[in-house]
């Protein structure tokens, strides 16, 4: 109740309250330590330990079947996708993949 | 013998799938058999029973604060009514168990455990969330970019993800300690109200309890009113339910915490700031 005046529910909310109200809020904000950013890999993860995907036909966290699944995703920290050690050959990729998708 | 797949016969087979009258549960629909010709009784008996028992389990894992809350014996036997009594009517099962909360609220024996309905509204509101389409909040210093004098009239588009869950019990208090892995250390009193926003502005849901007036400053924020008719909701709200005062910096730094918008509503007009649900093909 610092930045406003108290003197009833009644009392209409002004412009001058409003801004003030904002300017301390946004002074209250702590910056996250910026949590690492991250990107959806796809390809990488071992079955059923995919992330969510939300959407029509899409599949969702711990939904997938396969190994490495080119349509199921894991997020990592960002730049890494490509690094992913895989067995035999395969990649990570930042788009869907339609290697390993199990049929039906 | 093929089995006549006709309206009757799918509809036969629906029906016995989930009846309770033990007389019909004790055989298979007219008609079918098994591939030899012979009795399908039992092989339907299995089949009956894998769906009820795979439509428990999809609700125990939307609904773990209320399975912890009942006890594993008590939930199945529960959740098997609310199959029988409300099965799925899209395939999609991350919808399942919309009717949930108030299947609980109806449900006589639990008449002593009123608060039940809201923590399922809750548990609901953080699957809707956690399965809405993906977007960028509005950055916490969005705001700090408007003219003092155009913040009365400011609107916001909501982000996809955004809930709220208004409740006359503790909601937020008994939803947190029966979701967390540990044991209770000491009982959560169920009496006080509490009200929820909860969002997912990147992929972790967030469950925030707001401040008093603060549910009334988000519920007319989120229907299109703007930042000064929200204050004023949020005082009205403050001085009616007398539970305390309506503070608007906290609230307003809870709404820039918390990622509960995508963008402001004029910026959504022009154009300038649409932003759509990440790219996910």
């Amino acid at each position: 109740m610092k930045n406003e005046n108290a003197t009833g529910a009644a009392r209409a909310v002004s412009t001058a309250a409003l801004a003030a109200a904002v300017a301390a809020a946004m002074g209250t904000l702590v910056v996250p330590a910026s949590a690492q950013e991250q990107e959806k890999c796809y390809g990488i993860a071992p079955a059923g330990q995919n992330d969510c995907k939300a959407g029509p036909g899409t599949t969702c966290a711990g939904t997938s079947r396969v190994d490495y699944q080119g349509n199921a995703w894991k997020l990592v920290p960002k730049g890494t996708c490509r690094q992913v050690e895989l067995p035999d050959g395969r990649e990570g990729s930042l788009v869907a993949l339609e290697r390993d998708v199990p049929e039906g | 013998m093929p089995w006549p797949v006709d309206d009757d016969a799918e509809a036969a087979f629906a029906a016995a799938l989930l009846t309770t009258d033990p007389e019909q549960a004790d055989r298979a629909p007219g008609g079918l058999f098994t591939a030899d010709g012979g009795d399908a009784t039992r092989r339907f008996r299995v089949h009956r029973n894998n769906v009820v028992v795979s439509l428990v389990e999809v609700l125990m894992v939307a609904f773990p604060a209320i399975l912890r809350l009942l006890g594993e014996a008590y939930f199945r036997a529960l959740v098997g009514e609310f199959v029988r009594a409300h099965p799925p009517r899209s395939p999609v099962l991350l919808d399942y168990g919309d009717g949930f909360p108030d299947f609980l609220d109806a449900f006589p024996p639990l008449d002593h455990y009123p608060w039940l309905g809201d923590v399922a509204r809750l548990e609901r509101a953080w699957s809707q969330a956690y399965h809405a389409a993906d977007s960028t909040a509005l950055p916490p210093d969005a705001l700090g970019r408007v003219a003092p004098d155009a913040l009365m009239t400011l609107r916001f588009d909501p982000h996809p993800a955004t809930r709220l869950v208004r409740s006359r019990y503790r909601v937020v208090s008994i939803f947190r300690a029966n979701r967390s892995p540990e044991p209770l250390s000491e009982p959560v009193r169920a009496d006080g109200g509490e009200d929820a926003l909860v969002t997912r502005p990147g992929l972790t849901v967030a469950v925030r309890l707001l401040p008093t007036g603060g549910a009334a400053f988000f519920a007319a924020l989120l229907a299109g009113a703007s930042l000064g008719e929200a204050a004023q909701a949020g005082h009205g709200d403050a001085g009616r339910t007398g539970a305390g005062d309506f503070d608007l910096t906290a609230t307003i730094a809870v709404m820039l915490e918390a990622g509960a918008f995508q963008g402001l509503a004029d910026e959504l007009q022009e154009n300038t700031k649409r932003t759509g649900p990440a790219p996910s093909k």
